[in-house]
Protein backbone atom coordinates (compact mmCIF):
# COMPACT_ATOMS: atom_id res chain seq x y z
CA UNK A 1 0.00 0.00 0.00
CA UNK A 2 1.27 3.58 -1.12
CA UNK A 3 1.89 5.86 1.67
CA UNK A 4 0.85 9.77 0.76
CA UNK A 5 1.34 12.00 2.70
CA UNK A 6 2.45 15.65 2.67
CA UNK A 7 2.65 18.18 0.04
CA UNK A 8 2.16 16.81 -3.45
CA UNK A 9 0.89 13.56 -2.06
CA UNK A 10 -1.36 12.14 -4.68
CA UNK A 11 1.56 12.89 -7.33
CA UNK A 12 3.57 10.09 -8.51
CA UNK A 13 6.74 10.14 -7.11
CA UNK A 14 8.56 13.33 -7.81
CA UNK A 15 12.00 12.63 -9.99
CA UNK A 16 15.05 14.18 -9.21
CA UNK A 17 14.60 17.16 -11.49
CA UNK A 18 11.53 18.28 -10.24
CA UNK A 19 12.57 17.63 -6.51
CA UNK A 20 15.28 20.53 -7.58
CA UNK A 21 12.51 22.64 -8.92
CA UNK A 22 10.83 22.48 -5.72
CA UNK A 23 13.66 22.92 -3.19
CA UNK A 24 14.76 25.99 -5.87
CA UNK A 25 11.09 27.54 -5.18
CA UNK A 26 11.76 27.12 -0.85
CA UNK A 27 14.93 28.49 -0.98
CA UNK A 28 13.66 31.26 -3.35
CA UNK A 29 11.07 31.87 -0.67
CA UNK A 30 13.89 31.87 1.95
CA UNK A 31 12.93 28.50 3.80
CA UNK A 32 15.34 26.11 5.07
CA UNK A 33 15.64 22.85 3.97
CA UNK A 34 16.06 19.53 5.81
CA UNK A 35 15.88 15.53 4.89
CA UNK A 36 14.84 13.04 7.39
CA UNK A 37 13.88 9.35 7.26
CA UNK A 38 12.13 6.67 9.01
CA UNK A 39 11.58 2.84 8.19
CA UNK A 40 8.32 3.22 10.34
CA UNK A 41 5.08 4.33 8.24
CA UNK A 42 2.78 4.66 10.36
CA UNK A 43 0.41 8.09 9.81
CA UNK A 44 0.71 9.03 13.28
CA UNK A 45 4.59 8.70 13.61
CA UNK A 46 5.32 12.68 13.31
CA UNK A 47 8.65 12.49 14.54
CA UNK A 48 11.27 10.99 11.79
CA UNK A 49 14.75 10.79 12.26
CA UNK A 50 16.67 13.85 11.17
CA UNK A 51 19.41 13.35 8.64
CA UNK A 52 21.92 15.74 9.85
CA UNK A 53 20.67 19.71 10.74
CA UNK A 54 18.45 21.58 8.83
CA UNK A 55 20.24 23.23 5.80
CA UNK A 56 20.89 26.88 6.10
CA UNK A 57 22.53 29.72 4.04
CA UNK A 58 21.81 27.70 0.66
CA UNK A 59 21.83 29.39 -2.44
CA UNK A 60 21.00 26.62 -5.09
CA UNK A 61 19.51 22.91 -4.68
CA UNK A 62 22.35 20.83 -5.51
CA UNK A 63 23.38 20.68 -2.05
CA UNK A 64 20.28 19.40 -0.73
CA UNK A 65 19.78 17.22 -3.31
CA UNK A 66 23.46 16.37 -1.87
CA UNK A 67 22.38 15.43 1.57
CA UNK A 68 19.24 13.37 0.27
CA UNK A 69 21.50 11.00 -1.83
CA UNK A 70 23.64 10.31 0.87
CA UNK A 71 20.67 9.64 2.78
CA UNK A 72 19.61 7.07 0.13
CA UNK A 73 22.66 5.65 -0.07
CA UNK A 74 22.76 5.17 3.39
CA UNK A 75 19.00 3.84 4.19
CA UNK A 76 18.43 2.30 0.87
CA UNK A 77 14.65 0.79 1.77
CA UNK A 78 13.77 3.60 4.30
CA UNK A 79 11.29 6.66 3.63
CA UNK A 80 12.84 9.51 3.39
CA UNK A 81 11.22 13.38 3.32
CA UNK A 82 11.61 16.73 2.63
CA UNK A 83 10.73 19.69 4.83
CA UNK A 84 11.44 23.19 3.96
CA UNK A 85 10.97 25.62 7.16
CA UNK A 86 9.56 28.68 7.05
CA UNK A 87 10.23 30.84 9.90
CA UNK A 88 8.80 34.15 8.99
CA UNK A 89 6.13 33.30 11.56
CA UNK A 90 8.76 33.35 14.42
CA UNK A 91 7.68 29.50 15.18
CA UNK A 92 9.00 26.71 13.32
CA UNK A 93 6.38 26.34 10.81
CA UNK A 94 6.75 23.48 7.84
CA UNK A 95 6.26 25.11 4.40
CA UNK A 96 6.58 22.52 2.16
CA UNK A 97 7.17 18.81 3.00
CA UNK A 98 7.11 16.12 0.64
CA UNK A 99 8.28 12.30 0.38
CA UNK A 100 11.57 11.45 -2.02
CA UNK A 101 12.19 8.07 -1.18
CA UNK A 102 10.05 5.49 -0.45
CA UNK A 103 10.96 1.50 0.32
CA UNK A 104 10.22 -0.49 -3.20
CA UNK A 105 8.03 -2.54 -1.54
CA UNK A 106 5.15 -1.19 1.13
CA UNK A 107 3.17 -3.68 2.83
CA UNK A 108 0.57 -2.29 4.22
CA UNK A 109 -1.42 -2.08 7.51
CA UNK A 110 -4.28 -4.48 9.13
CA UNK A 111 -6.41 -3.24 11.45
CA UNK A 112 -6.35 -4.71 14.43
CA UNK A 113 -9.43 -5.00 16.99
CA UNK A 114 -9.05 -4.99 20.36
CA UNK A 115 -12.22 -6.09 23.01
CA UNK A 116 -12.02 -3.31 25.99
CA UNK A 117 -14.46 -3.42 28.76
CA UNK A 118 -17.99 -3.21 28.63
CA UNK A 119 -17.98 -5.05 25.53
CA UNK A 120 -16.28 -1.84 23.58
CA UNK A 121 -14.14 -2.27 20.40
CA UNK A 122 -11.09 -0.20 19.55
CA UNK A 123 -9.53 -0.23 16.47
CA UNK A 124 -5.79 0.48 15.58
CA UNK A 125 -3.74 0.75 12.78
CA UNK A 126 -0.51 -1.65 12.33
CA UNK A 127 1.67 -1.71 9.62
CA UNK A 128 2.94 -5.13 8.93
CA UNK A 129 6.37 -3.55 8.52
CA UNK A 130 6.43 -3.46 12.29
CA UNK A 131 6.40 -6.77 12.96
CA UNK A 132 10.19 -7.01 11.60
CA UNK A 133 13.15 -5.40 14.06
CA UNK A 134 14.07 -1.92 13.27
CA UNK A 135 16.80 -1.60 10.44
CA UNK A 136 15.25 -5.14 8.81
CA UNK A 137 11.82 -3.80 8.19
CA UNK A 138 12.62 -3.56 4.36
CA UNK A 139 14.02 -5.90 1.73
CA UNK A 140 16.38 -3.45 0.28
CA UNK A 141 17.92 -2.67 3.88
CA UNK A 142 18.44 -6.05 4.39
CA UNK B 1 -0.82 6.29 -13.42
CA UNK B 2 -2.77 7.25 -16.52
CA UNK B 3 -5.65 4.93 -16.40
CA UNK B 4 -6.06 6.16 -13.02
CA UNK B 5 -7.82 9.50 -12.95
CA UNK B 6 -8.81 10.90 -9.54
CA UNK B 7 -11.22 13.51 -8.03
CA UNK B 8 -10.73 16.52 -9.49
CA UNK B 9 -8.69 15.79 -12.61
CA UNK B 10 -9.78 17.33 -16.00
CA UNK B 11 -10.85 15.06 -18.56
CA UNK B 12 -13.19 16.63 -20.82
CA UNK B 13 -13.00 20.40 -19.52
CA UNK B 14 -10.68 22.96 -20.77
CA UNK B 15 -7.88 21.05 -22.99
CA UNK B 16 -3.95 21.35 -22.76
CA UNK B 17 -2.06 23.21 -24.90
CA UNK B 18 -2.34 20.70 -28.15
CA UNK B 19 1.10 21.76 -29.58
CA UNK B 20 3.67 20.39 -28.12
CA UNK B 21 6.67 23.02 -27.50
CA UNK B 22 9.76 22.69 -29.59
CA UNK B 23 12.22 20.75 -28.54
CA UNK B 24 15.08 22.59 -27.24
CA UNK B 25 17.73 19.66 -27.04
CA UNK B 26 17.58 19.75 -31.31
CA UNK B 27 21.14 20.16 -32.86
CA UNK B 28 21.25 22.55 -35.27
CA UNK B 29 22.25 20.69 -38.49
CA UNK B 30 25.88 20.81 -39.53
CA UNK B 31 25.47 23.05 -42.17
CA UNK B 32 24.23 26.07 -40.29
CA UNK B 33 25.90 29.50 -39.10
CA UNK B 34 25.80 30.75 -35.78
CA UNK B 35 26.46 34.69 -35.38
CA UNK B 36 29.46 34.65 -32.45
CA UNK B 37 28.99 38.12 -32.21
CA UNK B 38 25.77 37.97 -31.09
CA UNK B 39 25.62 34.67 -28.87
CA UNK B 40 28.12 37.20 -27.00
CA UNK B 41 26.23 39.98 -27.03
CA UNK B 42 23.37 37.87 -25.76
CA UNK B 43 25.06 36.52 -22.68
CA UNK B 44 26.05 40.26 -21.32
CA UNK B 45 29.49 38.48 -20.91
CA UNK B 46 30.89 41.84 -22.32
CA UNK B 47 29.74 43.97 -19.47
CA UNK B 48 31.74 41.77 -16.63
CA UNK B 49 34.41 41.81 -18.66
CA UNK B 50 34.63 45.54 -19.60
CA UNK B 51 33.73 46.08 -15.51
CA UNK B 52 37.11 44.02 -14.51
CA UNK B 53 38.71 45.99 -16.89
CA UNK B 54 37.44 49.44 -16.24
CA UNK B 55 37.22 49.07 -12.24
CA UNK B 56 40.58 46.63 -11.28
CA UNK B 57 43.89 48.40 -12.70
CA UNK B 58 46.79 46.43 -14.68
CA UNK B 59 46.92 42.55 -13.63
CA UNK B 60 46.86 42.20 -17.09
CA UNK B 61 48.01 38.20 -17.32
CA UNK B 62 44.66 37.94 -14.77
CA UNK B 63 42.61 39.65 -17.14
CA UNK B 64 43.96 37.66 -19.91
CA UNK B 65 43.13 34.37 -18.62
CA UNK B 66 39.60 35.53 -17.07
CA UNK B 67 39.07 36.48 -20.78
CA UNK B 68 40.62 33.13 -22.42
CA UNK B 69 37.74 31.39 -20.26
CA UNK B 70 35.05 33.78 -21.15
CA UNK B 71 35.23 33.10 -24.85
CA UNK B 72 36.07 29.12 -24.26
CA UNK B 73 32.39 28.79 -22.43
CA UNK B 74 30.74 31.22 -25.14
CA UNK B 75 32.45 28.52 -27.84
CA UNK B 76 31.57 25.66 -25.64
CA UNK B 77 28.13 27.31 -25.60
CA UNK B 78 27.57 27.36 -29.53
CA UNK B 79 29.44 24.17 -30.14
CA UNK B 80 26.49 22.39 -27.79
CA UNK B 81 24.10 23.76 -29.80
CA UNK B 82 25.83 21.69 -32.80
CA UNK B 83 25.73 18.70 -30.29
CA UNK B 84 28.86 18.80 -30.46
CA UNK B 85 29.47 16.79 -26.65
CA UNK B 86 32.90 18.34 -25.11
CA UNK B 87 32.36 18.02 -21.43
CA UNK B 88 32.39 20.51 -18.93
CA UNK B 89 35.65 22.09 -18.84
CA UNK B 90 37.73 22.25 -15.63
CA UNK B 91 37.32 25.61 -13.71
CA UNK B 92 38.64 25.24 -10.29
CA UNK B 93 41.79 27.61 -9.96
CA UNK B 94 44.40 28.92 -8.01
CA UNK B 95 45.36 32.67 -7.32
CA UNK B 96 48.80 33.35 -5.96
CA UNK B 97 49.50 36.96 -5.29
CA UNK B 98 51.10 39.13 -2.25
CA UNK B 99 48.56 40.65 -0.16
CA UNK B 100 46.30 43.08 -1.81
CA UNK B 101 46.53 42.10 -5.41
CA UNK B 102 42.68 41.73 -6.08
CA UNK B 103 42.98 38.17 -5.37
CA UNK B 104 38.79 38.43 -4.24
CA UNK B 105 37.77 41.51 -6.26
CA UNK B 106 38.87 39.17 -8.86
CA UNK B 107 36.90 36.02 -7.67
CA UNK B 108 33.70 38.29 -6.82
CA UNK B 109 33.50 38.94 -10.77
CA UNK B 110 34.60 35.52 -11.73
CA UNK B 111 31.29 34.39 -9.94
CA UNK B 112 29.36 36.80 -11.81
CA UNK B 113 31.49 36.36 -15.06
CA UNK B 114 30.61 32.36 -14.96
CA UNK B 115 26.71 32.51 -13.62
CA UNK B 116 26.60 34.80 -16.99
CA UNK B 117 28.06 32.23 -18.88
CA UNK B 118 25.41 29.84 -16.94
CA UNK B 119 28.90 27.81 -15.98
CA UNK B 120 27.21 27.92 -12.59
CA UNK B 121 23.41 28.37 -11.75
CA UNK B 122 23.35 31.05 -8.93
CA UNK B 123 26.77 33.19 -9.10
CA UNK B 124 27.50 33.80 -5.63
CA UNK B 125 30.59 33.58 -3.76
CA UNK B 126 30.95 32.08 -0.45
CA UNK B 127 34.88 33.01 0.95
CA UNK B 128 35.94 31.14 3.64
CA UNK B 129 39.45 30.53 5.49
CA UNK B 130 40.44 27.32 7.44
CA UNK B 131 38.58 28.46 10.56
CA UNK B 132 35.44 27.72 8.48
CA UNK B 133 36.02 24.26 6.91
CA UNK B 134 38.40 22.82 9.85
CA UNK B 135 36.40 21.37 12.80
CA UNK B 136 38.16 21.39 16.60
CA UNK B 137 37.24 17.60 17.57
CA UNK B 138 37.07 14.39 15.96
CA UNK B 139 34.20 14.45 14.12
CA UNK B 140 33.88 17.92 13.41
CA UNK B 141 35.34 18.46 10.08
CA UNK B 142 33.25 16.45 7.53
CA UNK B 143 29.88 17.87 8.18
CA UNK B 144 31.74 21.59 8.91
CA UNK B 145 33.07 21.08 5.46
CA UNK B 146 30.15 19.29 3.75
CA UNK B 147 27.68 22.59 5.35
CA UNK B 148 30.38 25.05 3.64
CA UNK B 149 30.58 23.37 0.48
CA UNK B 150 26.74 22.81 0.18
CA UNK B 151 26.61 26.95 0.64
CA UNK B 152 28.59 27.20 -2.08
CA UNK B 153 26.71 24.91 -4.17
CA UNK B 154 25.84 26.79 -7.33
CA UNK B 155 28.52 29.69 -7.31
CA UNK B 156 31.96 29.89 -6.47
CA UNK B 157 33.79 29.01 -3.61
CA UNK B 158 36.61 30.64 -2.09
CA UNK B 159 38.83 29.75 -0.02
CA UNK B 160 41.48 32.24 1.44
CA UNK B 161 45.04 31.61 2.44
CA UNK B 162 44.18 28.25 1.65
CA UNK B 163 47.82 26.92 2.36
CA UNK B 164 46.76 27.09 5.86
CA UNK B 165 44.36 23.81 5.59
CA UNK B 166 47.38 21.77 5.32
CA UNK B 167 49.82 22.10 8.12
CA UNK B 168 52.58 19.89 7.62
CA UNK B 169 54.33 19.78 11.38
CA UNK B 170 51.14 18.13 12.81
CA UNK B 171 50.17 14.93 10.87
CA UNK B 172 46.75 14.73 13.08
CA UNK B 173 45.98 18.31 12.12
CA UNK B 174 41.98 17.86 10.92
CA UNK B 175 42.76 19.75 7.95
CA UNK B 176 43.59 16.96 6.08
CA UNK B 177 40.52 15.52 6.31
CA UNK B 178 38.77 19.01 5.28
CA UNK B 179 41.33 18.69 1.92
CA UNK B 180 40.39 15.49 1.19
CA UNK B 181 36.34 16.03 1.43
CA UNK B 182 37.41 19.28 -0.42
CA UNK B 183 38.91 17.01 -3.43
CA UNK B 184 35.82 14.23 -3.35
CA UNK B 185 33.60 16.79 -4.34
CA UNK B 186 35.69 19.08 -6.84
CA UNK B 187 36.46 15.80 -8.30
CA UNK B 188 32.59 14.56 -8.17
CA UNK B 189 30.42 17.89 -7.94
CA UNK B 190 32.24 19.87 -10.81
CA UNK B 191 28.46 20.99 -11.64
CA UNK B 192 27.29 22.40 -8.51
CA UNK B 193 30.64 24.39 -7.71
CA UNK B 194 33.90 26.14 -8.60
CA UNK B 195 36.52 25.86 -6.51
CA UNK B 196 39.15 28.82 -6.01
CA UNK B 197 41.91 29.00 -3.83
CA UNK B 198 44.43 31.82 -3.23
CA UNK B 199 47.20 32.30 -1.44
CA UNK B 200 50.73 33.49 -1.15
CA UNK B 201 53.15 32.51 -4.12
CA UNK B 202 55.54 30.19 -2.21
CA UNK B 203 53.45 28.87 0.77
CA UNK B 204 51.05 28.07 -2.23
CA UNK B 205 54.26 26.41 -3.44
CA UNK B 206 54.35 23.84 -0.52
CA UNK B 207 51.21 23.05 -0.01
CA UNK B 208 50.68 21.87 -3.50
CA UNK B 209 53.89 20.25 -2.98
CA UNK B 210 52.37 18.05 0.10
CA UNK B 211 49.05 17.94 -1.62
CA UNK B 212 49.68 16.75 -5.59
CA UNK B 213 46.25 15.11 -5.69
CA UNK B 214 44.79 19.28 -5.22
CA UNK B 215 47.43 20.42 -7.66
CA UNK B 216 46.51 18.30 -10.50
CA UNK B 217 43.05 18.62 -10.05
CA UNK B 218 43.11 22.57 -10.41
CA UNK B 219 43.28 23.44 -14.24
CA UNK B 220 44.20 27.19 -14.00
CA UNK B 221 46.74 28.55 -11.79
CA UNK B 222 47.05 32.40 -12.05
CA UNK B 223 49.78 34.50 -10.70
CA UNK B 224 49.10 37.68 -9.03
CA UNK B 225 51.78 40.59 -10.16
CA UNK B 226 52.60 43.53 -7.85
CA UNK B 227 51.46 46.75 -8.71
CA UNK B 228 53.79 49.32 -10.25
CA UNK B 229 53.99 52.75 -8.88
CA UNK B 230 52.00 54.18 -11.49
CA UNK B 231 49.48 51.41 -11.16
CA UNK B 232 48.65 52.03 -7.29
CA UNK B 233 47.81 55.69 -8.19
CA UNK B 234 45.78 55.10 -10.44
CA UNK B 235 43.98 52.58 -8.04
CA UNK B 236 44.30 55.36 -5.45
CA UNK B 237 42.63 57.66 -7.84
CA UNK B 238 39.65 55.15 -8.47
CA UNK B 239 38.93 54.85 -4.65
CA UNK B 240 39.44 58.61 -4.34
CA UNK B 241 37.11 58.75 -7.50
CA UNK B 242 34.38 56.38 -5.88
CA UNK B 243 34.26 58.12 -2.47
CA UNK B 244 34.05 61.62 -3.33
CA UNK B 245 37.53 62.71 -2.79
CA UNK B 246 40.19 64.64 -5.19
CA UNK B 247 43.86 65.96 -4.97
CA UNK B 248 45.07 69.27 -5.00
CA UNK B 249 47.37 69.69 -7.84
CA UNK B 250 50.06 70.15 -5.57
CA UNK B 251 48.77 66.87 -3.56
CA UNK B 252 50.17 64.78 -6.24
CA UNK B 253 53.46 65.10 -5.90
CA UNK B 254 53.21 64.18 -2.74
CA UNK B 255 50.56 61.07 -3.05
CA UNK B 256 53.22 59.94 -5.75
CA UNK B 257 56.39 60.31 -2.91
CA UNK B 258 53.90 59.04 -0.46
CA UNK B 259 53.36 55.82 -2.01
CA UNK B 260 57.27 55.22 -3.26
CA UNK B 261 57.93 55.55 0.13
CA UNK B 262 55.27 53.31 1.53
CA UNK B 263 56.00 50.13 -1.15
CA UNK B 264 59.87 50.27 0.22
CA UNK B 265 58.62 49.73 3.97
CA UNK B 266 57.69 46.06 5.07
CA UNK B 267 53.98 44.61 4.94
CA UNK B 268 53.03 46.83 1.98
CA UNK B 269 50.11 45.31 0.87
CA UNK B 270 49.79 46.79 -2.52
CA UNK B 271 45.54 48.15 -2.78
CA UNK B 272 44.99 47.30 0.54
CA UNK B 273 47.86 49.55 1.68
CA UNK B 274 46.82 52.38 -0.88
CA UNK B 275 42.90 52.09 0.88
CA UNK B 276 44.08 52.54 4.45
CA UNK B 277 46.71 55.74 3.23
CA UNK B 278 43.46 56.77 1.82
CA UNK B 279 41.26 56.38 4.95
CA UNK B 280 43.84 57.92 7.46
CA UNK B 281 44.22 60.67 4.89
CA UNK B 282 40.44 61.50 5.53
CA UNK B 283 41.03 61.46 9.06
CA UNK B 284 43.59 64.06 8.39
CA UNK B 285 41.57 66.20 6.43
CA UNK B 286 38.50 65.91 8.32
CA UNK B 287 40.30 67.07 11.20
CA UNK B 288 42.00 69.83 9.85
CA UNK B 289 38.70 71.70 8.68
CA UNK B 290 37.22 71.15 12.22
CA UNK B 291 40.44 72.71 13.49
CA UNK B 292 40.27 75.25 11.02
CA UNK B 293 36.79 76.14 11.64
CA UNK B 294 34.97 79.07 9.54
CA UNK B 295 32.86 78.24 6.71
CA UNK B 296 33.42 75.52 4.00
CA UNK B 297 32.95 74.84 0.97
CA UNK B 298 32.17 71.67 -1.74
CA UNK B 299 35.91 72.02 -2.38
CA UNK B 300 36.91 71.91 0.51
CA UNK B 301 34.95 68.98 1.71
CA UNK B 302 36.64 66.97 -1.17
CA UNK B 303 40.38 68.00 -2.11
CA UNK B 304 42.76 66.60 0.23
CA UNK B 305 45.99 68.89 0.92
CA UNK B 306 49.23 67.99 0.49
CA UNK B 307 49.38 67.99 4.51
CA UNK B 308 47.12 65.04 4.60
CA UNK B 309 49.53 63.10 3.39
CA UNK B 310 52.71 65.06 4.87
CA UNK B 311 51.53 64.48 8.43
CA UNK B 312 52.29 60.18 7.88
CA UNK B 313 54.89 58.69 9.74
CA UNK B 314 55.68 57.51 6.07
CA UNK B 315 57.43 60.99 6.01
CA UNK B 316 59.44 60.87 8.97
Amino acid sequence: MRITQGTFSYLPDLTDEEIAKQVAYALEQGWPCSVEFTDDPHPRNSYWEMWGLPMFDLADPAGVLYEINECRKAYPGHYIRLNAYDASYGRQTTALQFIVQRPPEEPGFRLDREETSDRRVRYTLHPYALDRPEGGRYEADR
Amino acid sequence: MSERVGFGMRQNGSPADPSPPPAAGEPLPPEARVDLARERADSHVDEVLDALDRELVGLAPVKTRIREIAALLLVDRVRARFGIDSGRPNLHMCFTGSPGTGKTSVALRLAELLHRLGYVRRGHLVPVTRDDLVGQYVGHTAPKTKEVLKRAMGGVLFIDEAYYLYRAENERDYGQEAIEILLQVMENQRDDLVVVLAGYKDRMDAFFASNPGMSSRIAHHIDFPDYEPAELEAIGRLMMDREGYGLAPETEPVFREYLARRRAQPRFANARSVRNAIERARLRHANRLLAQGGDVGRDDLTTLQPEDFLSSRVFR
